[in-house]
């Protein structure tokens, strides 16, 4: 890990000295006013580094260094003081915050994207909606034909983004074991692996028997996104920038950054134009959700 | 004189040390291979190993799926590519007339150059749906699919090595089995190509070398479901090679975990069965060449 992490540092340094080049007339003589260590979340990482590239083209004094790690690896760093902003997609826990206050830092959260996982079919599958419990089932394989959730007579192809995909882990987490801590089920061992969404969309563009997951951003024309209910009782809802951000589509979650106390001026600064809809605008470019105001 | 005397020394030197290096290399790169794979063994129950479910992130390290399916997918492209690709070689080289020749020879080695992650666009583009409503399978994404372009691949490296095998084999050995009254037939079948075996086998050998160490067109194509096959059946549903598993996992896994460890064993797993592919193809090649001294004493 350790060696790793040392490894993309010095990429990403290296990135942002080359990067830096053309936006500044002499880059000796402009000395950046602040660097901001901006740590955490792998499933944030890329939305952090665009975000930081172009923000950097704005503000050439401000210089951003981004490195995943994971939710929990940025938190502890955020805990022991050396970034200063901390990347996470699941909420500060009780014992981290609890850690943090001992450290005597009081860490503020700021919802600053939405992620939201779409269930995608082929267009030619009559099936309109699903409940999270017969997602699970079809996943988990207990259900093996469409006709058992009001399709055709088909047997079903399952899809997924490969273990490493931090939207593998979520779907994992909050749809095969729909939330449940205790609940241990696993994907069907013929669950179909890919590598990319590219090879999730190839597939179900072109095999009626198909289901599969992914960011709502990247779910493109060409395949048929499905209504989903918590449960059998509730109302079934399609995924899309309103139902998102008001908290009606099940398979959503938000993802935060966090300071150490009240950002100062230059992360406040950093935190507000991430806000604005320019920076939003890139959210939606990478396949997140963007905020509504 | 003296002069001349030391530039051979330094080209002998030379010429020594790069063969000695190739040697130092395989060595260096097993005894790494050992270091980062070893320590597997110790963490993971050898139960858990051998057990038929593979999902690293809640510690399900069962290689055998993983096994099966590299074997399952190089058996199904050996099973074409050996035919077709001998087929070839000796068409090129015994009956192709000869401009005929000089124009399918480089062609199959510009083909043996296409890059792998091309291969794999026009699998999952053209050949995946193409073999679902063919053969009438829930998915295309099979170790058929794997196979077919796998084979595909190794189709150019036994061309091109078979038909030099073939090539060497002198003249006169034809002249003299013609004169005898064998026909063409006859003669390519039981002198050149017999002649020419210890070539032939190295290229045999060779194309499923590539195989099974192929990753990019398998990790498209497959569907990468660890699925342990029973039967030939198995080769029209999806597999997972342990290849496309090192190359899918290792970008993420965290340096020095036990999932890390496990990954380098699968590399020691894999580095053996080409080894030991390697010396079943040289003992072969070995026992032909003392019985044709035998002979020839």
């Amino acid at each position: 890990m350790d060696r790793r992490s040392a490894a993309s540092l010095l990429l990403l340094a290296a990135f942002s000295l080359t990067s830096c080049q053309p936006s500044q007339s002499s880059p000796s003589s402009i000395a950046p006013a602040r660097t901001i260590e901006n740590k955490g979340s792998d499933t944030i990482v890329n939305l952090a580094l665009a975000w930081a590239e172009r923000y950097q083209t704005i503000k050439p004094e401000v210089r951003i260094s981004v490195t995943g790690g994971g939710s929990g690896t940025g938190i502890a760093s955020l805990i022991n003081g050396t970034v200063d902003i901390a990347n996470a997609s699941r909420q500060i826990k009780e014992e981290e915050r609890a850690d943090a206050q001992a450290n005597g830092i009081s860490p503020v959260e700021f919802v600053i994207a939405r992620d939201a996982i779409a269930i995608i079919i082929n267009p030619e599958n009559p099936v309109e909606r699903l409940t999270l419990q017969q997602i699970s089932a079809i996943y988990s394989g207990s259900i093996n034909n469409w006709n058992e959730v009001g399709g055709e007579d088909r047997p079903i192809v399952r899809l997924s983004r490969e273990t490493n995909s931090g939207t593998h882990v979520y779907f994992l987490e909050n749809v095969l074991r729909l939330g449940e801590k205790e609940n241990k089920t696993l994907f069907s061992t013929d669950t179909l692996l890919l590598p990319s969404s590219e090879g999730i969309t190839a597939e179900i563009r072109q095999n009626p028997n198909a289901i599969g997951y992914d960011g709502l951003g990247y779910v493109t024309d060409e395949v048929k996104v499905v209504a989903v209910a918590a449960n059998a009782d509730s109302p079934y809802i399609m995924p899309s920038a309103d139902t998102v951000n008001n908290g009606q589509y099940p398979i959503a979650r938000d993802l935060y950054m966090y300071t150490a106390g009240e950002p100062g001026d230059v992360l406040k600064t950093y935190l507000d134009w991430i806000m604005s809809p320019d920076a939003q605008l890139i959210v939606r470019e990478l396949g997140f959700v963007p905020l509504l105001r | 004189m003296r002069l001349k005397d030391a530039g051979e020394l330094i080209t002998t030197a030379l010429i020594k040390t790069a063969g000695y290096s190739a040697i130092v290399f395989v060595t260096m790169i097993f005894i790494f291979l050992l270091r980062e794979g070893a320590p597997a063994v110790t963490q993971v129950k050898p139960a858990n190993f051998w057990q038929l479910r593979w999902y690293p992130i809640e510690d399900y390290f069962g290689i055998l799926p993983l096994i099966g399916g590299s074997l399952i997918v190089t058996f199904g492209a050996a099973l074409f590519a050996v035919p077709l690709g001998l087929a070839s070689a000796i068409f090129i080289a015994e009956i192709a007339p000869r401009w005929a020749r000089e124009i399918l020879k480089p062609l199959v080695e510009v083909l043996g150059g296409l890059p792998s992650v091309m291969l794999g666009f026009i699998g999952i583009l053209v050949i995946v749906p193409a073999i679902r409503t063919g053969l009438n399978i829930p998915t295309g994404l099979t170790a058929f699919t794997g196979a077919l372009l796998l084979g595909g691949m190794a189709i150019p490296t036994i061309v091109s090595v078979a038909e030099d095998a073939l090539d060497s084999v002198p003249r006169t050995y034809r002249d003299a089995s013609l004169a005898m009254g064998a026909t063409r037939w006859q003669t390519i079948w039981r002198v050149t190509l017999p002649a020419a075996r210890s070539g032939v086998l190295t290229a045999f050998m060779l194309g499923i070398g590539r195989a099974i160490g192929e990753t990019m067109t398998v990790m498209m194509v497959t569907g990468n479901a660890p699925v342990f096959p029973t039967g030939l059946g198995a080769l029209f549903k999806p597999a997972r090679t342990m290849t496309a598993t090192i190359a899918a996992e290792m970008g993420e896994v965290a340096n020095g975990s036990v999932h890390y460890h496990v990954l380098f064993f699968i590399g020691i797993v894999l580095f053996l069965i080409s080894l030991a592919v390697n010396l079943a193809a040289a003992s072969v090649v070995f026992r032909q060449r003392r019985r044709a001294e035998r002979i020839l004493s």
